[in-house]
């Protein structure tokens, strides 16, 4: 068994993006946001720091709908939904 | 009540195991019922362990065994406490005769379910995702989906851990941190013949392994390995508010414990089918929500019905749905969906072994919390050092090694922690066999 990154792992996933992302944090509150602990915990790595920018990355199209970010967001404010029908991961294996 | 072109009997929400059951039992007495999901197909966002029991599963579907899509039979249970780099495992290998739990694969089990609940008379809509719930005069009536606006007499909400829809009616609060697991699983493709050798098995028979410590030593967390006819998974789940405290990436530390000499030749040579992540709700008892209100009940993992100390959530997802159901046609067969109606749901829930369980188990997560370094870290390391010290051969006389051994307790820890772990252990005990 080799070593496998984590996006080598996503490959395995089968994923129908929408457009639209199904997560929306609140900027301003990421700004302030001393933990970012979305960054550390999502299983699909989605959140990212962009630092040059001051601004909370979202790669939702990997997202697999777990629901840790809610739950782990310090102020409570990322608006978090499923994704609509149709679109998201598919679990083949789950 | 709103009377629209879309109107049944009962909606049900999410086709999981607890969705599923309540449908199919709805359906079995003739009523009307619509089951939506908001996947591709039935079990395409769902993810677990592995296994389904044998017993429920009768219950619902009375001979699954002959036609569902069963991977393994379950005949052994091993339950491996690792250190850094050696283990110590109890394992307990049935009576071959006793039929407990099966290993499924969800995305063709529950798909299966699903496919049995058609032909029962259940309406399934696929692919549709359900927005929020029509409420009129304190009773729900209905549900708000992408494109159009469904009514019922009753609505169901099996909708998953996440559970907007319960939120969204005030039936529980915001879920901390510490009351989910974050899973994070593996599947691995390997061949039959090289999961038989490797698991000491035979043709169908299947092995559950449960692991603790390790990388997760002293989080509140488990690891799980089970075998599927050409596959096998294997994962962890640790609660969300460790991870959070303790910064922890949840697929690097499932990648060491794949390290770990004790598991990593279970899986030499597989090739990675999938990866996947879940949370599992393991608040517990005191973390359960209104399960009824006016025109509305909630099962499965949506109710935070989950045993986890006995790895049971699909179970118990299956008998609240079914319980639900027998429930709602009671309540059809009065035209009565009051809340005073409905509250038959929570009586049988409390009259099964779902809520009699999570009773016993109550105090448990509380009393983890705070001793989850002792339980699931110290005294892991030192069932471990016990073996490392009785399996020796060195010359030192087993007198010294066993004086050593006893002195060491006291040296690595201080006695007033001794002293809270075992009445820490005294305390769960007594609120588990006595009050």
């Amino acid at each position: 068994m080799k070593k496998q990154s984590l996006e080598e792992k996503l490959y395995t996933l089968k994923f129908n993006p929408d457009i639209y992302s199904h997560l929306n944090p609140d900027q301003n509150c990421c700004k302030k946001c001393t933990e970012k602990i979305c960054t550390i915990i999502c299983p699909a790595k989605v959140y990212e720091w962009n630092e040059e920018e001051q601004k909370l990355n979202v790669n939702f199209e990997n997202c697999l709908e777990c629901g840790a970010c809610r739950i782990s967001c310090p102020s409570k404010t990322l608006m978090w939904e499923y994704p609509k029908g149709t679109k998201g991961v598919t679990f083949k294996q789950g | 009540m709103t009377e629209g072109q879309n109107k049944t009997e009962v909606i049900v929400v999410g086709a999981g195991p607890a969705g599923i059951s309540c449908a199919i039992t709805l359906a079995r007495a003739g009523k009307e019922v619509v089951l939506i999901e908001r996947g591709n197909f039935a079990g395409s966002k769902n993810m677990f362990g592995g296994a389904i029991y044998a017993d429920t599963t009768r219950e619902i579907f009375p001979d699954f065994e002959q036609s569902a899509p069963i991977e393994r039979r379950n005949i052994e249970h091993k339950y491996v406490l690792l250190n850094d780099n050696d283990a110590t495992t109890i394992s307990y290998r049935n009576n071959p005769s006793d039929i407990v739990s099966y290993s499924v694969i969800r995305g063709k089990f529950d798909r299966w379910m699903a496919e049995e609940a058609k032909k029962a008379g259940v309406i399934l809509v696929e692919e549709t995702v359900v927005k929020d719930l029509i409420v009129e005069n304190g009773q729900v009536v209905g549900v708000k989906t992408e494109v159009e606006d469904y009514y019922s007499n009753i609505v169901v909400l099996a909708d998953g851990v996440n559970s907007l829809l319960a939120k969204k009616i005030g039936f529980r609060k915001n879920i901390e941190p510490k009351d989910v697991a974050l899973s994070v699983k593996e599947v691995y493709k390997l061949d039959k013949s090289k999961i038989n050798d490797s698991f000491l098995l035979n043709d169908d028979e299947g092995c559950v392994y449960e692991l603790f410590g390790g990388a997760m030593k002293g989080m509140l967390g488990l690891g799980f390995i089970y075998t599927f006819q050409n596959s096998i998974s294997i994962g962890l789940g640790v609660t969300l508010s460790e991870l959070i405290k303790n910064k922890i990436k949840p697929y690097e530390l499932l990648d060491k414990i794949k390290k770990h000499p004790a598991i990593a030749p279970l899986l030499k040579d597989g090739d990675l089918l999938e990866y996947s992540a879940h949370l599992i709700p393991e608040g517990g008892y005191k973390k359960i929500p209104i399960l009824y209100g006016a025109g509305v009940m909630v099962c499965g993992d949506a109710a935070s019905l989950v045993n986890n100390i006995h790895w049971e959530g699909s179970n118990l997802a299956m008998l609240s749905g079914k319980l639900a159901g027998e429930t709602a046609i009671v309540a059809l067969g009065k035209q009565d969906y009051s809340e005073k109606e409905l509250a038959n749901y929570q009586t049988r829930l409390e009259n099964s072994f779902i809520l009699k369980d999570l009773h016993t188990y109550r105090n448990l997560m509380d009393e983890m919390e705070g001793r989850s370094e002792s339980f699931l870290g110290y005294y892991i390391c030192k069932i471990n050092k016990f073996f490392e010290m009785f399996t020796s051969a060195n010359g030192i006389p087993k007198k010294d090694l066993y004086r050593k051994f006893i002195k060491s307790f006291f040296k690595d820890r201080p006695i007033k922690e001794l002293f809270q772990d075992a009445i820490s252990g005294i305390k769960l005990l007594w609120s588990i066999l006595i009050k």
